[in-house]
């Protein structure tokens, strides 16, 4: 890279979570940017602060002591830009994910169409849909304004309507909106996102737009019957969602401000850092990031030219936690844990942590209990996500997880680096990969910021990237086969760049690892037995170069989908293991 | 690090803002005495809207229905009254199908509001206005013990307190509902079954403070009409020993249970208030601490989830977990006796 091409500016970027917030800092070292330093501190949203600035400015303070250099000033404002005696930083980012999950009504005409649109759309971001007006509704207009008065949604999304296409029935479903915007208290209107046919902007301005806090229009999301165009209607919803907490949280607004605006939802900003790494990187098979953080679970993923962003609250490890319950049961989470729980401490579990979504587990106990809920949390929302995937994209069968190189992961519950083994299989167990991978693991989540910092700074993110700052656990391979427990499936050689040979016969149902240190490569030849297929066809045999990580290179045969045993003694006895072999306790 | 923090305190200040969530009428006055009952403001609230398609009845323009309608914005109506009648030998009458107020009239259409409710905003706690917030509400100020919970029904009331729990784990039953206890405000430990929560509704007792409930039980505990306040958590929890020991200690006093719904942005908590006679008005308790050897705190996560203790030293850096978790720790002495490391988020500051 040029030098030229870095001219020196450093960046702050603040991450304001739901439990933590997180102030890192970038600045250029011999030429290039790197990852410096990061402080944090409790996000301040809540009572009795009420002010996620003062959490910003404690995550700041205690990142000075860490990089022994001023960033704020005497009254706690920040130095910008960079001064001559060293203090202070040229550039600010903020992605935030704190706040209530934002209550959202969408509007559209045709159940699988617009209305698919304006769901896919508003679970972009940190919403709950909690009512759907549709042409196929069958309450009367009133039942409608009825309940939109009793839901006091924060925001409506409407879609509808192909370009030059229907008008007559979107102004019908705009009528309820309209009006009950008008009966509802001027601090109590909602939002208004309009993403539906272009044509209609003057009438919707006419029946929305003096009623809304605020209306926003976006190209529409259905320009077409046959085509969806999401992303620049996701674009205009992530600046909404910053003016929607703008109203609900003090301190965004001073946040945004020091920001020059650049304050983005986190969730979108990994979005948009995952679409530019598959632009940047982009193969065959897609690229994948999974966050599971106490506000959401985040899935997104880039397939060439396409990709997919899922913001899922309801499968967030903190407030939302008893509402788990609604998608799954107590003994589906318990078949994850590698201790005999009762379902009855579990329940206690899910609304005790729901009292205190900061707090973190201190025993084995805890953690087992913590880890298997994370495990179907997270489940759970790449099943959802899944649904949403574009079509046609790689894949070794219809119903599996597809191809993605390499996967990401962060957030509270995966970016504990201290045992990368529990990472990996908490991911292997919940994501269930295929084929062969490399899994990742943003151990200080900086994904996020990197897709704020760079709409400041392209340069950044692609350096910071490159330089070592993300945890690779590992290569995974990941073959799909039916067979017998014990059974052998797969025989696998490692040939090391120093000519030395390690090799594996990996048995279905059985986890294996082969050592290979991070910053090392070597060639890794698969021969598949029984029909197995790592991604070279079924039962055939390949080399493929693999690159090393914490754990070297992990064989994972224990099928897809994974199917735990349903006797619970052998299945905990098989958990343990497993955890064993990836180095866990 | 700063520290959240949870009141438990003999006595203090306390200053509470009570808000319609609607424009209404303020019913107090500045340095008004009130009692936790009292109503400090009221607003009428439609339940339900009635849409009248007037243009699309008589089969005629927006324009032309408007300008038919005989009412106008803000008029009630009772049922039976005619809104507008259209033209021709044998015209089309529109009536107002029940009860109610025009809330808008244009485009044709005609949108009432019906089942009109009034909604009552108690005080929920004694004390006396400092301020009135006009059209919305007051703020409140009293003296007095205060003990917060995690978890409230959403209801309010007074009543003397009676302690039937014998111990901080004690079970509420059945069988120890007795008619004795009507009218009071019952300090029971925890409870585990619906008919319990029913036969308390049945006496009526005025209110439960509980140290825990069944998760399976809250919707029961929601449809109660008496406030329910818990101080602890979900499942089988004691009671923790500070608000155990001030309430109890304070049984036979009129106490005010408001279970006001927790609300971690607004900072709305269930809290049981003990007034007491004093002669200056004490200090408010403190909203933010940083942990510091020396504060009192209360386990929130196992091990010794609810227990009392004290910071001895806030450990530097970070300190492993038997869970192999690392995180900032503080060296904590139990009321046991035991001195165990916990991590600071785990904590929470009790005063």
């Amino acid at each position: 890279m040029p030098s030229s091409l870095v001219d020196g500016n450093s960046l702050l970027a603040i991450d304001v979570g739901a439990a933590n917030t997180r102030a890192v800092f970038f600045d250029v070292i011999e030429g290039e940017y790197r990852f410096v330093a990061s402080g944090s501190a409790p996000t301040t949203a809540e009572a009795p602060f009420k002010d996620v600035a003062e959490g910003a400015r404690d995550a700041i303070t205690n990142l000075q002591k860490v990089l022994g250099k001023t960033l704020l000033d005497a009254s706690r404002g920040l130095i910008t830009p960079s001064q001559s005696n060293g203090s202070g930083v040229d550039a600010l980012v903020v992605t935030l994910s704190a706040g209530a999950v934002v209550k959202t009504v969408i509007v559209g005409l045709l159940k699988d169409v617009s209305l698919e649109s304006a769901r896919r759309l508003t679970e972009s971001t940190y919403t709950r849909i909690v009512d759907t007006i549709g042409l196929n509704d069958q309450r009367k207009p009133n039942q409608q304004i009825d309940s939109i008065l009793r839901l006091r949604p924060d925001l409506v999304v409407i879609t509808g309507g192909t370009d030059g296409g229907a008008s007559l029935s979107i102004q019908k479903l705009l009528e309820p909106i309209g009006l009950a915007s008008f009966l509802l208290p001027e601090e109590k209107r909602p939002a208004v996102l309009f993403a539906g046919n272009e044509k209609m902007e003057a009438e919707v301005k006419t029946l929305v737009g003096e009623l809304a806090t605020s209306l926003h229009f976006s190209p529409n999301v259905r320009p077409s019957l046959e085509t969806e165009d999401i992303d620049p209607a996701e674009r205009e919803l992530a600046r909404m969602m910053i003016n929607i907490r703008k109203r609900q949280i003090k301190g965004v607004d001073l946040l945004d401000l020091w920001s020059g605006g650049h304050m983005l939802p986190t969730g979108y900003a990994t979005g948009r850092m995952v679409r530019f790494l598959a632009k940047v990187y982009g193969s065959k098979k897609g690229i994948l990031s999974v966050d599971l953080g106490v506000s959401a679970a985040v899935i997104s993923a880039g397939f060439n030219g396409k990709s997919t962003l899922k913001v899922l609250p309801q499968f967030g490890l903190g407030e939302n936690l008893p509402g788990l319950l609604n998608y799954t049961s107590l003994e589906e989470i318990l078949r994850w844990s590698s201790l005999d729980i009762s379902t009855g401490v579990l329940r206690d579990y899910l609304y005790q942590k729901s009292l205190y979504p900061s707090t973190i587990a201190a025993t084995r106990e805890d953690l087992a209990l913590a880890q298997a809920v994370a495990r179907q949390a997270l489940y759970l929302a790449m099943q959802s996500a899944r649904r949403d995937f574009p079509q046609n994209i790689a894949s070794l069968k219809p119903n599996l997880t597809p191809l993605f190189e390499p996967i990401l992961a962060g957030g509270g519950a995966l970016s504990d680096a201290s045992r990368p083994g529990h990472g990996l299989l908490l991911l292997l167990d919940s994501i269930q990969p295929v084929g062969v991978t490399t899994i990742i693991i943003d151990q200080n989540n900086l994904l996020p910021l990197l897709g704020a910092a760079a709409s400041q700074n392209n340069i950044l993110p692609v350096q910071v990237l490159e330089s070592g700052a993300f945890l690779s656990v590992g290569t995974v391979v990941s073959p799909v086969v039916s067979a017998s427990y014990g059974v052998p499936i797969l025989k696998a050689k490692l040939s090391y760049e120093n000519g030395a040979e390690a090799r594996v016969d990996l048995k279905y149902g059985t986890l294996e690892t082969l050592p290979l240190a991070n910053g090392e490569t070597g060639q890794l030849s698969i021969q598949g037995l029984r029909g197995a297929d790592v991604g070279f066809g079924p039962g055939r045999s390949g080399t493929i170069p693999v690159s090393g990580g914490a754990l070297g290179v992990v064989f994972d045969g224990r099928g897809r989908p994974l199917e735990l045993p349903s006797d619970a003694v052998r299945r905990r006895e098989l958990i343990k293991k497993w955890n064993w072999t990836l180095g866990g306790e | 690090m700063q520290a959240p923090v949870n009141h438990i305190v003999g006595l203090t200040s306390i200053v509470r803002e009570r808000l319609l969530p609607v424009s209404g009428t303020v019913l107090v006055r500045l340095n008004q005495k009130v009692s936790p009952m009292d109503v400090v403001a009221e607003t009428h609230w439609a339940r339900e809207h009635v849409l009248l398609d007037v243009a699309r009845t008589l089969r005629i323009s927006s324009n032309a229905a408007d300008r038919l309608v005989k009412c106008k914005v803000d008029e009630k109506l009772a049922a039976g009254v005619e809104i507008a009648v259209g033209k021709g030998l044998f015209p089309r009458s529109i009536r107002a199908p029940r009860e109610g107020r025009v809330v808008a009239v244009g485009g044709g259409q005609v949108l009432m509001e019906v089942g009109e409710t009034k909604m009552e905003l108690r005080a929920g706690i004694p004390g006396t206005i400092i301020e009135v917030i006009a059209n919305r509400g007051a703020v409140i100020q009293t003296a007095g013990a205060l003990i917060q919970g995690v978890w409230g029904n959403g209801r309010i009331d007074s009543g003397l307190l009676v302690n039937i729990a014998e111990k901080a784990d004690g079970l509420l039953t059945l069988g120890k509902l007795d008619i004795s206890l009507r009218g009071s405000i019952i300090l029971a430990g925890m409870v585990k079954d619906a008919e319990t929560l029913e036969a308390a509704a049945d006496l009526p007792v005025r209110g439960l403070i509980l140290s825990s409930i069944f998760p399976s039980l809250l919707p029961k505990a929601r449809e109660m009409r008496y406030p329910i306040m818990v101080t602890d958590g979900f499942g089988s929890l004691p009671m923790n020993s500070a608000a155990f020991k001030l309430l109890s200690t304070n049984a036979k006093r009129d106490v005010t249970v408001n279970a006001e719904m927790f609300d971690r942005y607004s900072g709305a908590r269930p809290e049981t208030i003990i007034p007491l006679p004093i002669s200056a008005s004490p200090p408010a308790p403190r909203e933010v601490e940083t942990f510091a050897p020396g504060l009192q705190i209360r386990m929130r996560r196992p091990p010794f989830m609810g227990m009392i203790g004290s910071i001895v030293a806030v450990k530097p850096g970070l300190s492993s977990l038997p869970s192999g978790l690392r995180a900032p720790a503080a060296e904590v002495k139990l009321e046991n006796g035991e001195t165990v490391i916990a991590p600071l988020v785990n904590l929470e500051v009790v005063g």
